[in-house]
Parts: structure tokens; C-alpha cells; sequence
């Protein structure tokens, strides 16, 4: 029993990494006033940019840096569109998604799937010590101990996450402040894709060691579903991300477990998707979102 | 220097066409680039995609064919966009109807075709509409944003299928995780002979026109669009808001699931893992550059599901990835979108003066 | 040319929205150690020209001139330079944010954020005003009065010298009041400060103008030294004309036998701040129960509680001699009650056309079978048209007409109908002079047919003008009411400003 304990909280931390990361650049985001939909194509194209990268240079260290890079490009281009043009978030980003799924899929085929062959590394490995739960990559150790406090740093305490929050909440306040609010949006924007392209880069060059077609597999929805039910706060959406990671370990684990053999797996695979839609539902109402969230920006 | 942005009150009627194709052209440059990388020559690649498909009736009618679904997917969008219910939950509302209609279809044995394929339509339509009620109700009743709720429950409803095909539905004969055949009176004739073109078109056409007529002419279509475009408005003049948007995304999600029965029972025959490729995110595409307008989406449904056939058939020729078709696609939706917003305003280049 | 004493002064300012004319050519000038009240209705244009001052908008013509020289101020940067500081009925705070982090804002650096700083400038104003603002409690925690405070103190931590409050008394308790009152005076005497005060509450003016301009349709029709008014003298010059006089009024006296449309009986809106107390009265078909008032006294939440927005807490809502038990705008349009709310860009659909939001509110009538009867909705439109001189076509979307024909639309919707009972609010609020002359004969006329109208009007011209009977407000009561041929515009005010007899 004791065992089965600390595999399913040593996964819950594997699980929740990516979804944590995502998250918190989602927060960032969101707290400018921008909804940014590409999350789940972000997560996916730097996913896969970062591997194919670092298959080709044959350093881990530079396919991270390539993902992030990817990541700022499709944030530029998100904020281009929502920012400047006030296009419709949910389109501009949705087909951002669809824009940065289709592409590496496209050159995953170009460059390595043609031949039958599939792209992989030699991935990052955990820790190596300390036993099942503290067992984990620097990746997770990275998003819990310097990421989480970092952003919920950035966005509490620093002049450039006033702004934001300003802006985010009252645009045309900060503006009479004196504070750029195009400005500050497309930072709050490209901040959060660092973060998003660090959780897809995670998966393929440290938990899995290869990209697969649909390797995200929706966690960037997820993450963004937790963002709302996190009320766009740190620690809430950390817990969120617990919750989400333990049903989706336990899942994981009950499959194990003789007595739960016989249930089809998937089914308890959607488990954790539904327990965060049962958590919106229980705690979505009156969710204080901010002010200016979806309005694009426009001085009359 | 910053450009600033001024809303236009006058439109020359030539400035809306002239942006589209601008961002078609942009479209083109883009993925020239990549159409070059994977080795292919763009302009052939164009041809291919574009021009060829019409050049043979088989490409004509392939073309119609893929653009079946999209023709219910763009239709399910487009109506709950109009409603201001943001729908990105067409693609999971479409499998839940290929799950309804293999059900149904399994189950058709002995029923006489004029029973089992409307009712195959409508198993379809049920389980879509039933996919679409949780979210709408969470909207409807308890105000909660509908965009993550819908998108959340498309993986959701591919796990579903995927644990179907894996476990009790698995194949009888083969054992492969596709499901059996469907009875061969739930299967829907083709009504373009010598193609594979079926009844699902007509049935498409018919509900994507419902909908159009439903707008302009019925009294819900007004309380539908008036909800879209002024809630508050509505409200004070005594419109049930929350009822028209729970109503329109359990239709929207309906005619999402028919699109997932037409695929069944018109070409599919049974249930596969990939039975959908994308069909409810391309209907957002579909819907967007239709601007919400059903006419319209039928003619980009066609011009989506040309780009498909011919995309494919540039693989094959050309050896660039078939994918290369969604990567138009998806290109063409940021660009026109961006054209689209882009008419409505004037750029001043100067510094802080209008 | 630079002028000894510094001053700003509003030269000649116009300001037009389309044909609406918001300030026809108005000079103020603003000196420092004085308290300038501005006086005048609601759409007279106070609060346009002290946007104007405060660079939220920008005059069509005119100067302002700071110290004598010609000044542009083109936002409200420009006019914080210039020494120009506002607190807006609509607190430009961040709600979710401290008080320090809004007061922060301005100055916050990338990485750091001085709060220690705006922590002293507000320890700093607690000394030397004599106003307390707790800095580290988060906007939305505090009450209103205490926003306010923020409000004020984050223009003066940006150096002002000349400090415009739009209706600053209007969200506050009586004890609240004072210490805003004292505190501007205290900025008045101690900084010189010059202090536009936009306000309707006759005694607070009393009480602390030096200096007070009374706005009109967009024009001064009067400027005099204020100190030693007395509350009716201020009253009369806001009114204007003649205070005692008993002015003749071209209505019809009432049917006693018609019967009661609408009635209000003992209805009651709790609220901390606000609300209705024990409101009673009756409409009879073919009469315009007018509802005067200062702007503030409860004539908002009367007009939501009539159109089914606010529930109330005690008594009911009686239309046709029966109780309403459930009021929300459906049952209410029902039961023929029909309503023209005060904003009406709120209930317009703006992209849909004329005859569309003509039938809005009554599908079912045009609806045959589910479908919609586009030729009768396209007669009514016609009829609409003419019988009510909207300059518009069928087609043409709501949101292109000019606010005056909108109104008419809506006027159109609401009487069209031949409703039992309407409730007006501020119907010609922002209306050029044809346009509001219309509205009243379409209002009138509605009555000469046999609709009970409940107007609500801050203008009281308007009121005097059209009502059978006037209800007079005051902090949420009806403080009487009135036969129109009985009451003088004196009287009027004074139950206005709470004066009893």
C-alpha cells in the first residue's frame, strides 16, 4: 500500500510538469487580458523543434534553447494578431494551433518519418537518487521550485507584473498611468510561451525521447482549464495541476490493480479530463476573471 | 513611429475582396517555403492542390466527398458562433455521433433502409447534441466560459472510441480495433453513380440551408442572432439569453454528431480510430473564412475538401507530406482573419495624430 | 503673453457628437485657492467639458490656455503636466490592486516597484489633509468612500494644482461627505488649490463654493461668486426663470374615472448605500406621472425595479389593478408594460436593422407559424417611420443613426405597441433641440391614446412640460406628489433639495 502511494505521487510530479509549466505561462498571459489558444500548438511545435533539434546538433541544451525559440515565434505571431489587429482570440489562436500542429507534423514528415524512421534521443534523465519521489528531472525540480516562484514573483511583486495585472484588469487606467498597454500585452504573451514551449520540451527531450503524432494530446487545453479554475493564481493552479496528475497517475496505477483490470483503459484515461470539468463546474462560478480578458485594446 | 489604428465608417466595396486575396497571396509565400523544403516544386504543388482535383470527375468527386463532413462541421460552428456560444467542441461532438451511429448501425440488422438510414442520421444527431450538453448547460446555468469545457471533452470523447474499438466493439473477424461492419441497410446510398459520393451530401446541404432559412426567416433565427450580437440588448427586450444559447449548442453539437453518422454510414462503413481527421477544428476554419455565413460555408467547405483530395494527390506525385494541405488550410484562416479585421480599419502612420 | 496670476482658462470650447451640439462655445476660468462649483443637469455638459479640460476628449474648437499660454492637451498625460488632475465618477483605480501599487503604478520600473514611496506619500496626505487612506488594502476591500480617497490622492501625488471632482458626493454617506468637504477645503487654504466641485447637492455648494457656473444645453448661463448663497438662490438659478412663478400648463386635467395602469405599492429595495424606501403611488391610463429629482436620489433603481432588472425586497408591483408577483422584463412586456431606459445604446442591437429591432420585444405577434411575417414587420417599420419621423431606412443598421432617431426607434418599439403602462427614463438626454421637441410631442401623444407614463427626468423643463402629476425623490423616498397645475418651480426645488414643509 505504502508503495503504491509513493509511485503515485512520485508519478503525479512526472505528470503534472508539463501541465505546471503550461499553466504558468498561461497565467502570465491571461493576466495581461489575453487568451491565448496556440497553447496546445505551442506546447506541440516546441515539442517537437526541440527534438528534432537536438537530434540533428546532438545536444539536448540546444533543442531546448530551439523550442524556446519556437515558442517566442508563435507568440509573436498570437500577438501580432490579438494585440495590434484585435483579431478574435479564439479563432487567432485556435488556428494558430492548428497552423503549428500541422507544420511539425509536416516537417516531422520532411525530415524523419518519410523513410519509415522516427525521430528520437537519447533523452534526459532524472536525478538519479533520493529515492521514487524525489527521483525526478530537473525539469519538474525546475518548475516547482523556480518557475512557480518566479512567475508568481514576477506577477505579485515586480513593476513589470503591475503593469501587467494593470493592464489586465483595467486598460484604460494603465494607460492614463502612462503605462504602453500593446506593449505590455505582447510581453505578458511572449513570457508565457517560454514557459509553454518548456512543457513540450520536456516531453519529447526528457520523458519520452521522441515525438509522436498527437503527443500532447490535449494537456494544453488542460492547462488551460486549470488556469481558470487556479482563478489565475499560483498556488491554486498548482493544485489544480495535483489533482489533474494524481486522478491521471492513479489511473495509471489502478489499471494494475486486478480488480480494475477489466475496465477498458481509456475510459479511466478520460477520468482526469472530467475531474478538471467537474472542477470548473463546482467551482467556475462567478470565476474572477480579468477586466479587460478577450477585449483588445483601443485608445477612443 | 506606431501605427494606430482608426475604424473606417466608409468601406470601398473593393477593399474587402482586394485583402483576401492578399492574404491568399501571403498564404502561397508561406507555404511555398515549405512545399520547397520537403522538395517539391511550389507551383506544381499548387497545381496539385488546387487546379487538379477539378481537372477529373474523379477528383471532383473525391473532393466532394471530403468535404462532407466539413459541410455539418461548418454549419455546427457557424450557427453556435453566431449565438456568441464559442463551440470548440465540434470535433469531440462529432465522434460522439460516429459512436451513436455505430451503434445504431450495428444494431440495424433487419430493419428496412428507409428506417435505418434516417435513423442512423439521427442516432448521430442525439449523441452529438448529448456530447453538447454539459458544456452548455454549465454556460447556460451556471455562466461558466463554454471555450475550455467543449475543448476539453474532444480528447475525451477519442478515448471513448479508442477504449470502444479496443475492447467490446473490437473487430469480430479480424481483430483489429475497427469495428464490425455496419448492417448494410443503415449504409447510405451513393447518389452520384460510379463515386463515392453519398447521401450524407444531400443531407448536409439540406441541414447547412435549414439553418440559413432557419436564420433569416424564423422568428429564433432573429432571437438567435440578436443574442449573438447584443446579449444585453436582448434581454432588456424580455429575449431568453440562456435559453437560446443552451438550444442553439445542443442543435450546433446535433448537426456535428449527423456529420459524424454521415461518415459512417456513407463511407466509413464501421468505426476506426482515425474516422476523424480534424473535421471539427476545419469546420472553425470552414465557419471563419464563410464569415459565419452558411452559403458561404458550403463553398468553402468545397474549396477546403479541393485542397484535401489535391493535397494528397501532391504527396503522391510529388512526394511532399500530405499534411501540407492542413498547413494551407490553417495558414489561409490566420491570414484571411487578419485581412478580414485589417479592412475594418485605416492605419495611420503618423506620430499621435489622427 | 504670460499672465502674473496662474490660471487656466476654458476659451470659447465646442464640442459636437454628429449633430448633437455638447458645448456651444464655453468659457471658464479656473483660479487658484478657489472652489468652483459647476452646476446643471445631466447631458448640459459638465462632465464633457471637464473631459475636454482633462484631455479625455478633444474640443472641435477653442483653447485652453494654462498661465496664458495656449496649452494642447491631447490625453491625460498632457493634462497631469500641465497640473490638471480628475477623479472621475468612474474611479480610474484598479480594482484588484493596493492602494500603494495603484498609487505605484505611474512610476513602476521593470523589475522593481517603489511601494515604501507611495506608502509615505499616503502617510504623507494623512498629515497634511487630514484624510487617512489605508495603503495596503486591496481597491474592490474598501468602501467607497475610501476609493474616492485613493481616487484624490493618487492626483495629488501627481502634483496638481488644479483638481476637477465630478460628482464626488454622490456615492457618499452624510458623514463621509463632511470629511470630503472639509478636505477640500483644506486644499482650497492650505495648497491654493483650484477646485472644480461638479455637484447637484445644493447644500454641499452652500457650504464650500466660492465661485459657481451653471451649464445649459451646453452653454454658461450664469457665473457669480457663490459665497453666501443660499441653497434657493443657488436652486433658482439652476432651474432658471422666474423661481415663484406658477407656470400655466398646456395639459389636460385627469380622468378620476380612468382606470389605474400601474401602481406601486410600499415597495422597498434594501441597500448600504441607495435603495428605495416605501414607494407608493398610482399611474392612470392617459397620464404622465412625472418623477423629478436630483440625479442620485433614487430615480435609477426606481426605473430598474419598473423594468424587472432589481427585485425588491418589501411591497409590490401592481399593472392593471393586479399584483405582478413575478417581475422580469418578459412577464412585464406580458403584461403591457413597456420600458425606454436611460442608455440606449444599451437596448439597441446596433447591427441589426431598423425592422428588426423594431419587433424585438414583441416576436410573437409577427410570427406566423415560427416565421417570421417580414411583410407585416416591414408595414409596421413604415408606420414607425412616418408616424414617428425617424430618418432612417428599414435596412440601415440601429447603430448607424444618429442618437436622436435611435431614441425614436426605441420610442417607436415602446408605443407601437399601444402599451398599458411605460416607463421613460431621461428620454431626450443628449438630443439636439428638434430632436427633444419631438421625443416630448411623441410622449405626449402616447398619452392623448391612453398609455400611463411613468418619466423619469432629471430635466425638469421636461417634466413641467409633459406631467399630469410630479413625484418628487429624495434619498429614495417620494417626498410628495404634486398636481402639475398646482406647483411652482420653487416648490419643486425645494423638495428637490430635500426641503420639507
Amino acid at each position: 500500500m505504502i508503495d503504491f502511494i509513493i509511485d503515485l505521487v512520485a508519478a503525479t510530479l512526472r505528470i503534472g510538469t508539463p501541465l505546471l509549466l503550461a499553466a504558468l505561462g498561461e497565467i502570465v498571459t491571461e493576466r495581461a487580458g489575453v487568451l491565448n489558444l496556440g497553447i496546445e500548438g505551442i506546447m506541440y511545435s516546441s515539442a517537437f523543434s526541440g527534438i528534432a533539434a537536438a537530434s540533428y546538433t546532438g545536444s539536448l541544451w540546444i533543442g531546448l534553447m530551439v523550442a524556446v525559440v519556437t515558442g517566442l515565434v508563435a507568440g509573436l505571431i498570437l500577438a501580432f494578431l490579438t494585440v495590434t489587429l484585435g483579431v478574435n482570440q479564439h479563432v487567432a489562436g485556435l488556428g494558430l494551433t492548428l497552423f503549428l500542429i500541422s507544420v511539425s507534423n509536416t516537417v516531422n514528415r520532411i525530415l524523419f518519418t518519410a523513410d519509415g524512421g522516427q525521430v528520437r534521443v537519447e533523452p534526459w534523465k532524472s536525478i538519479g537518487f533520493g529515492g521514487p519521489i524525489l527521483d525526478q528531472y530537473l525539469f519538474t525540480y525546475f518548475a516547482l521550485f523556480v518557475g512557480a516562484p518566479l512567475v508568481w514573483w514576477i506577477i505579485w511583486r515586480s513593476g513589470f507584473g503591475l503593469r501587467v495585472r494593470a493592464v489586465g484588469e483595467n486598460p484604460e487606467a494603465a494607460d492614463v498611468a502612462g503605462i504602453p498597454v500593446a506593449r505590455t500585452r505582447y510581453q505578458a504573451v511572449l513570457l508565457g510561451t517560454i514557459f509553454m514551449s518548456l512543457a513540450g520540451a520536456f516531453i519529447t527531450l526528457a520523458y519520452v525521447g521522441q515525438f509522436t503524432i498527437n503527443i500532447i494530446n490535449g494537456r494544453g487545453w488542460v492547462a488551460l482549464a486549470l488556469v481558470i479554475f487556479g482563478r489565475w493564481n499560483v498556488g491554486r493552479s498548482i493544485l489544480g495541476a495535483a489533482i489533474f496528475s494524481l486522478v491521471n497517475a492513479g489511473q495509471l496505477q489502478l489499471r494494475l490493480v486486478p480488480a480494475f483490470a477489466g475496465v477498458p483503459f481509456e475510459l479511466l484515461l478520460a477520468l482526469p479530463f472530467l475531474a478538471v470539468i467537474i472542477g470548473l463546474a463546482v467551482s467556475g462560478r462567478n470565476v474572477p476573471y480579468p477586466g479587460s480578458y478577450l477585449k483588445p485594446y483601443r485608445r477612443l | 513611429m506606431k501605427p494606430r489604428f482608426v475604424l473606417r465608417a466608409d468601406e470601398p466595396w473593393w477593399r474587402g475582396p482586394l485583402l483576401v486575396m492578399f492574404a491568399v497571396l501571403v498564404t502561397f509565400i508561406v507555404t511555398s517555403a515549405l512545399i520547397r523544403w520537403s522538395g517539391g516544386s511550389p507551383i506544381a504543388a499548387f497545381r496539385y492542390m488546387f487546379i487538379n482535383p477539378l481537372q477529373s470527375r474523379f477528383g471532383l468527386t473525391e473532393s466532394i466527398l471530403s468535404a462532407t463532413p466539413l459541410v455539418f462541421t461548418g454549419a455546427a460552428v457557424a450557427i453556435a458562433f453566431r449565438a456568441g456560444y464559442w463551440n470548440i467542441g465540434a470535433e469531440g461532438q462529432l465522434l460522439a455521433g460516429t459512436i451513436g451511429a455505430t451503434w445504431f448501425g450495428l444494431h440495424a440488422e433487419g430493419l428496412p433502409s428507409f428506417v435505418a438510414v434516417p435513423g442512423i442520421l439521427l442516432a448521430g444527431a442525439v449523441s452529438g447534441a448529448a456530447w453538447a450538453l454539459l458544456p452548455a448547460l454549465l454556460r447556460a446555468r451556471l455562466g461558466i466560459d463554454e471555450v475550455v469545457s467543449t475543448l476539453l471533452l474532444n480528447p475525451v470523447a477519442l478515448l471513448v472510441i479508442t477504449g470502444l474499438l479496443n475492447g467490446p466493439w473490437r473487430n469480430s473477424e479480424t481483430g483489429f480495433p475497427d469495428s464490425d461492419v455496419i448492417a448494410q441497410s443503415a449504409m447510405m446510398p451513393v447518389v452520384w453513380p460510379d463515386t463515392r459520393v453519398h447521401l450524407g451530401l444531400v443531407f448536409g446541404i439540406v441541414v447547412t440551408l435549414g439553418c440559413w432559412w432557419f436564420i433569416r426567416s424564423m422568428a429564433g433565427g432573429l432571437r438567435l442572432r440578436a443574442v449573438g450580437l447584443a446579449p444585453g440588448a436582448a434581454r432588456i427586450a424580455g429575449l431568453q439569453v440562456e435559453r437560446t444559447l443552451l438550444t442553439t449548442a445542443l442543435v450546433s453539437g446535433g448537426i456535428a454528431g449527423m456529420g459524424g453518422a454521415s461518415e459512417i454510414a456513407g463511407v466509413a462503413h464501421q468505426l476506426t480510430i482515425g474516422i476523424s481527421s480534424g473535421f471539427g477544428y476545419t469546420g472553425v476554419i470552414v465557419a471563419t473564412l464563410a464569415a459565419l455565413s452558411f452559403i458561404g460555408s458550403l463553398l468553402v467547405a468545397l474549396m477546403l475538401g479541393i485542397i484535401n483530395v489535391g493535397s494528397f494527390s501532391a504527396s503522391r506525385a510529388l512526394s511532399i507530406p500530405s499534411t501540407m494541405g492542413e498547413v494551407v488550410q490553417s495558414v489561409l484562416l490566420v491570414t484571411v482573419v487578419a485581412a478580414l479585421v485589417i479592412q475594418k480599419y485605416r492605419v495611420v502612420w503618423k506620430q499621435g495624430q489622427s | 503673453m504670460s499672465s502674473a496670476t496662474p490660471s487656466v482658462l476654458l476659451r470659447e470650447i465646442r464640442k459636437s457628437y454628429g449633430v448633437t451640439v455638447a458645448l456651444d462655445g464655453v468659457t471658464l476660468e479656473l483660479v487658484p485657492g478657489e472652489i468652483h462649483a459647476l452646476l446643471g443637469e445631466n447631458g448640459a455638459g459638465k462632465t464633457t467639458l471637464m473631459k475636454t479640460l482633462f484631455g479625455l476628449t478633444q474640443p472641435d474648437s477653442g483653447r485652453i490656455e494654462v498661465d496664458g499660454n495656449a496649452t494642447v492637451i491631447k490625453s491625460p498625460r498632457d493634462a497631469r503636466a500641465a497640473g490638471i488632475g480628475m477623479v472621475t465618477q468612474h474611479f480610474s483605480l484598479v480594482k484588484t490592486m493596493t492602494v500603494a501599487e495603484n498609487l505605484a503604478l505611474s512610476e513602476a520600473r521593470l523589475v522593481s516597484v517603489d511601494l515604501a514611496k507611495a506608502r509615505r506619500t499616503a502617510v504623507d496626505a494623512a498629515e497634511r489633509y487630514g484624510f487617512e487612506v489605508p495603503a495596503d488594502v486591496v481597491v474592490a476591500e474598501l468602501p467607497v468612500a475610501l476609493q474616492q480617497r485613493a481616487e484624490i490622492l493618487k492626483a495629488l501625488a501627481a502634483g496638481c494644482k488644479y483638481l476637477i471632482l465630478d460628482e464626488p458626493t454622490a456615492v457618499l454617506g452624510p458623514k463621509d461627505v463632511d470629511s470630503l468637504l472639509g478636505v477640500i477645503e483644506r486644499l482650497r487654504d492650505q495648497e491654493s488649490m483650484s477646485i472644480v466641485l461638479i455637484s447637484h447637492k445644493m447644500k454641499e455648494i452652500e457650504r464650500v463654493a466660492d465661485r459657481v457656473s451653471v451649464l445649459r444645453r451646453g452653454a454658461v448661463v450664469a457665473s457669480t461668486a457663490a459665497r453666501g448663497m443660499t441653497t434657493k438662490e443657488l436652486i433658482a438659478l439652476m432651474v432658471g426663470g422666474d423661481a415663484g412663478e406658477s407656470v400655466a400648463r398646456p395639459v389636460s386635467s385627469i380622468n378620476d374615472d380612468a382606470p389605474v395602469a400601474l401602481a406601486l405599492r410600499g415597495v422597498s429595495v434594501k441597500r448600504s448605500h441607495g435603495g428605495l424606501e416605501d414607494i407608493t403611488f398610482e399611474v392612470r391610463a392617459g397620464e404622465i406621472l412625472g418623477i423629478a429629482g436630483v440625479s442620485g436620489n433614487g430615480q435609477s433603481e426606481l426605473v430598474e425595479v419598473l423594468s424587472g432588472t432589481l427585485s425588491v425586497d418589501e411591497g409590490q408591483v401592481e399593472v392593471g389593478g393586479s399584483h405582478l408577483a413575478d417581475v422580469t422584463p418578459p412577464s412585464l412586456l406580458a403584461a403591457g408594460v413597456g420600458m425606454l431606459g436611460e442608455d440606449r445604446h444599451a437596448a439597441a442591437v446596433h447591427n441589426l436593422p431598423v425592422v428588426e429591432n423594431l419587433v424585438l420585444d414583441q416576436l410573437q405577434s409577427v410570427t406566423r407559424r415560427g416565421h417570421l411575417d417580414r411583410s407585416a414587420m416591414a408595414e409596421r417599420c413604415d408606420v414607425a417611420i412616418r408616424q414617428f419621423e425617424i430618418k432612417a431606412t428599414p435596412q440601415q443598421h440601429l447603430g448607424t443613426l444618429s442618437g436622436g432617431n435611435m431614441q425614436k426607434v426605441l420610442l417607436a418599439r415602446l408605443f407601437g405597441r399601444s402599451p398599458k403602462a411605460a416607463i421613460v427614463s431621461q428620454p431626450t438626454r443628449g438630443l439636439d433641440v428638434s430632436s427633444t421637441r419631438y421625443v416630448r410631442s411623441l410622449i405626449a401623444d402616447a398619452r392623448a391614446s391612453g398609455t400611463a407614463v411613468v418619466l423619469v427626468s432629471e430635466d425638469l423643463d421636461e417634466v413641467l412640460e409633459l406631467a399630469n402629476r410630479i413625484a418628487v425623490m429624495y434619498r429614495g423616498r417620494v417626498v410628495g406628489i404634486l398636481d402639475a397645475h398646482e406647483v411652482t418651480r420653487e416648490r419643486l426645488g425645494e423638495m428637490m433639495a430635500g426641503v420639507l414643509v
